[in-house]
């Protein structure tokens, strides 16, 4: 229901914001391999996703069962300890209504921001750092989302991509020299990705960095626009075209190099701050370089390797949106329930009516499964998982079009009064609406989602035809392969979650198990049918990430609903309730989505799209004729 | 130069709601949220304050408690205070304990730590017991300045403005002396948290109640814990003759 709002409106979105960039060339990239999946061969069996296997129709549960438990009683304490200093911060120094109003944090604020340690909250102690891991800094993004998501911008671009490169690819020499700066120096730092032309399809951009003679350094010359933190930050991570000799050809080709860039280098200006819809009190700028000396010492990563650079880094943050946006769910689910319960019409408070109890009931269902997949996902990240970039994908875009659709809500609950400013939604609105675009679109961020698990299964089936060409030498791997296809195929079911839950929600697992059976017969459907041309079937593509998307909600939830039973939580009966409803919900999205990129006669309807579609592009607008006009 | 104790308990926090225990025996504690006692925030940062106006060379806190009173001592270091004492006491010992052991422990360790001024919150707002303080200073048999409003450093000691019915009192006082802070005091800071980061690392000395020789045998064994009585449903009346009869009857007048 949700969801189909959203994906009603499909409008093609462009992206935006400095910390702005996708995985679109990586989707390109991943576009041969599905041919020639050599190379992809051992890493094929090394895969620890969840997700990246049910493409390929198997289950590898240690992600996701039992719900994942990485910190020590100490890091807990110690977490614990941080939180209140932070909730106080919001309750008694910072102002969201004045940052709003003011379009920027005002010194004071910021002044104390820094003094509280939220600017460098994952570097190591050793930098000056607070050395806290994702899913301790998960727990205070969920603070920030809950408070002030323009300051939560600010703090993010700052740390979650605008230094992280230099956490993720610095040298010693590196670190030693910036990160005690953009802890507690009062450095600010940016993430310099996106350009005019340049924005879902990160690998176009023309920003150019050429080599001196002497070798000693980098002369970077183009423009970046929307950089979070633009008009702020002394240093910035950029990405530039720099030309690379093939080591083997010898053949000179454009690649994608990240630099550390200090503004004190000299030719680096910025715009004015842009006037935004929301998130308004963070900096958001052009930055222009003209001739900047950058030292060759300056590389970030290898020389070539910008691209990998910047899709990690974004990969390495964006569990943090799922974070932040459950905290800002919980908020709006606060004011809306506090508001339900007072209120009184037609003599009974609201909370007595249908209408308001399903729409309480939904707000507080997906804020469950959005904060379940967020330290689902960190969790996973801390165990030192390298394979969580489907993960956070997926709960990037459940978090960013499940917050919106709360705080929604939470003004439809509270009707006139949610529409007033003084009740602080409608600025929550507005800031939220930049987490469908940023980052990656969760346009782009689906069609992501739906080619890297494809791409992984394709490498997977390859891997069985070649046993094939080979039968005597690979019977195993045949045979297994013939008995799981067998089991699905006659309906018994594949996959058994059984297992990994409690008793009270063994029928809602096996609704679960038998979505992934239908997910994994589908995508193998998908790639017999299109082979390598699937790419270009953006319409399946997307339901195929819905399905995805909706398969790891019923998961994460079932898994952490069944360790509050465990645990025996006080409020274990509760969440077992909101995992039911959930997978009712989510396993017929499910079955609707897999049908839908499957079944012949939903790609009629989709060609009808694609024809609507071009006519009105054809004509610039709508092509009707009004009621009233003559003939 | 002074040295000050500070005392700081932990509490269910002020936003709790507090529930009794079925079997009535006391209050939920267990999954519930715990913080510092509001008016021993104060304390702590008047005594940090001391400190940075170079009026104290050394701040020390102390909680009375089980372990988890380290929590508190923990957030006192991060907010400014040298190191710590965690006196501990058995949880199931905890629950009976009294104002009356707190002091003697309290006194023991103002000796023992040879501190010039001993500044505690008025009351924890758990019990509301409002005594600690005032038996401390009688335990030492030292001057005491309770309801602190504003503390003043002078020659010859403190000059003390206090919070009494109606209005301030200002009363001179020699040191050694204990204190007690009430609300207005001053606003406490909170921790930042690089600073609690580095009150990890800070000394927290763990002793007993036996080990200063305190005996903290229950003297009090508590009945039952009961709610407060529910709000009676109000009724409407229909005129203002209505409800003075009405109060007339209940007796209110």
């Amino acid at each position: 229901m949700w969801r189909n709002t959203i994906l009603s409106s499909s409008s093609k979105l462009v992206a935006v914001s400095g910390s702005a960039a996708t995985s679109c060339r990586r989707l390109a990239v991943a576009t041969p391999r599905l041919a020639s999946s050599q190379q992809e061969k051992s890493k094929s069996t090394e895969n620890e996703s969840f997700m990246a296997n049910i493409f390929r129709g198997s289950l590898v549960a240690n992600q996701v069962f039992p719900y994942p438990d990485v910190l020590t009683t100490d890091q807990k304490e110690l977490t614990n300890s941080l939180v209140d200093p932070f909730e106080r911060f919001f309750a008694e120094v910072n102002d969201a209504a004045r940052n709003d109003a003011n379009s920027k944090l005002d010194d004071t604020t910021a002044e104390a921001l820094w003094e509280l340690g939220a600017f460098g909250i994952q570097v190591p102690s050793d930098y000056g750092g607070l050395g806290l891991n994702n899913t301790q800094y998960g727990r205070l993004c969920t603070i920030v989302g809950a408070n002030d998501l323009g300051l939560g911008i600010t703090i993010g671009a700052h740390q979650s991509i605008g230094f992280k490169g230099i956490l993720l690819y610095g040298t010693p020499e590196q670190k030693q020299k910036y990160l005690p700066k953009v802890s507690t120096e009062k450095v600010y730092a940016a993430f310099a990705l996106t350009e005019p032309s340049s924005g879902s399809d990160a690998g176009s951009i023309r920003c150019r960095a050429v080599k001196s003679a002497d070798q000693k350094h980098y002369v970077l010359n183009g423009s970046k626009i929307w950089i979070s933190n633009g008009g702020i930050a002394e240093i910035m991570t950029v990405f530039a075209q720099t030309e690379q000799v093939d080591p083997k050809t010898g053949e000179k080709r454009d690649k994608v190099t990240a630099f550390i860039v200090e503004r004190s280098f000299g030719g680096v200006t910025n715009g004015p701050p842009e006037k935004k819809m929301g998130i308004k009190s963070s900096n958001t700028a052009e930055v222009y370089f003209e001739d900047v000396k950058i030292p060759i010492e300056n590389v970030l990563g290898k020389e070539g390797d910008g691209f990998k650079v910047a899709m990690n880094i974004l990969n390495n943050g964006r569990f943090g949106m799922g974070a932040t946006l459950s905290g800002t769910m919980k908020k709006c689910i606060e004011l809306a329930t506090a508001h339900a319960n007072n209120r009184v019409q037609f003599g009974h408070k609201l909370k007595t009516y249908g209408s308001i109890q399903e729409k309480l009931a939904q707000m507080s269902i997906l804020q469950y499964a959005t904060e379940s997949m967020a330290f689902t996902i960190s969790q996973n990240m801390d165990a030192g998982s390298k394979d969580y970039h489907l993960e956070a994908a997926i709960s990037k875009i459940y978090a960013s079009e499940c917050a919106w659709y709360v705080c929604d809500e939470a003004i439809q609950i509270l009707g006139g009064m949610g529409y007033m400013v003084d009740t602080g939604l409608e600025r929550v609105l507005r800031d939220l609406r930049i987490f469908r675009i940023f980052e990656g679109t969760n346009d782009i961020l689906r069609l992501f989602i739906a080619l890297t698990g494809i791409q992984y299964a394709g490498s997977h089936l390859k891997e069985l035809q070649r046993a094939f060409k080979n039968p005597a030498a690979n019977l195993g791997l045949i045979f297994k392969e013939a008995s799981k296809r067998a089991a699905s195929t006659v309906g018994l079911g594949g996959t058994d979650l059984s297992g990994h839950v409690v008793d009270e929600l063994q029928p809602y697992a096996k609704k679960t198990a038998h979505c992934i059976d239908l997910f994994g017969q589908s995508v193998e459907e998908l790639l017999l049918r299109y082979n390598k041309n699937i790419v270009h079937e953006q319409y399946l593509l997307t339901r195929l990430a819905n399905a995805a998307i909706d398969i790891y909600s019923m998961v994460v939830t079932q898994s952490r609903s069944s360790r509050a039973v465990k645990l025996n939580l006080p409020t274990a009966q509760h969440e077992i309730d909101l995992t039911k409803a959930l997978t009712i919900q989510a396993s017929e999205r499910v079955i609707k989505n897999l049908q839908a990129a499957t079944s012949r006669s939903s790609k009629a309807l989709n060609d009808k799209m694609s024809e609507i579609a071009l006519n009105i592009l054809e004509k610039d607008g709508v092509n009707t004729t009004g009621v009233l006009d003559q003939n | 130069m002074a040295r000050v104790l500070v005392g700081v308990k932990r509490v269910i926090d002020y936003a709790v709601k507090v529930r009794v225990k079925p079997d009535k025996t006391g209050v939920v504690t267990q999954g519930v949220k715990h913080s510092m006692n509001p008016f021993d925030e104060i304390a702590v940062e008047e005594a940090v304050k001391l400190k940075e106006k170079k009026l104290a060379t050394e701040v020390i806190a102390v909680s009375v408690g089980p372990t988890q009173s380290q929590e508190v001592i923990r957030t006192a270091l991060a907010m400014g205070a040298d190191r710590g004492v965690h006196v501990e006491i058995p949880a199931a010992e905890y629950e009976l304990l009294q104002p009356i052991h707190v002091s003697k422990i309290l006194a023991k360790l103002a000796l023992d730590e040879k501190a010039d001024l001993v500044i505690l919150g008025k009351q924890a707002i758990d019990d509301d017991a409002n005594q600690t303080a005032q038996m401390t200073a009688a335990v030492l048999d030292w001057p005491q300045g309770t309801f602190c409003n504003k503390i003043e450093k002078t020659d010859a000691g403190l000059t003390i403005t206090r919070e009494i019915d109606g209005g301030l009192e200002t009363i001179k006082t020699k040191t050694p002396a204990v204190l007690s802070a009430d609300l207005r005091l001053n606003t406490p800071r909170y921790a930042t948290l690089p600073n609690i980061m580095k009150a990890k690392k800070k000394p927290l000395k763990k002793v007993t109640a036996k080990d200063l020789g305190v005996d903290t045998s229950p003297r009090i064994e508590v009945v039952s814990v009961e709610d407060p009585p529910v709000r009676q449903a109000g009724a409407t009346v229909a005129d203002v003759d209505a409800l003075v009869a009405k109060l007339k009857e209940g007796g209110h007048i």
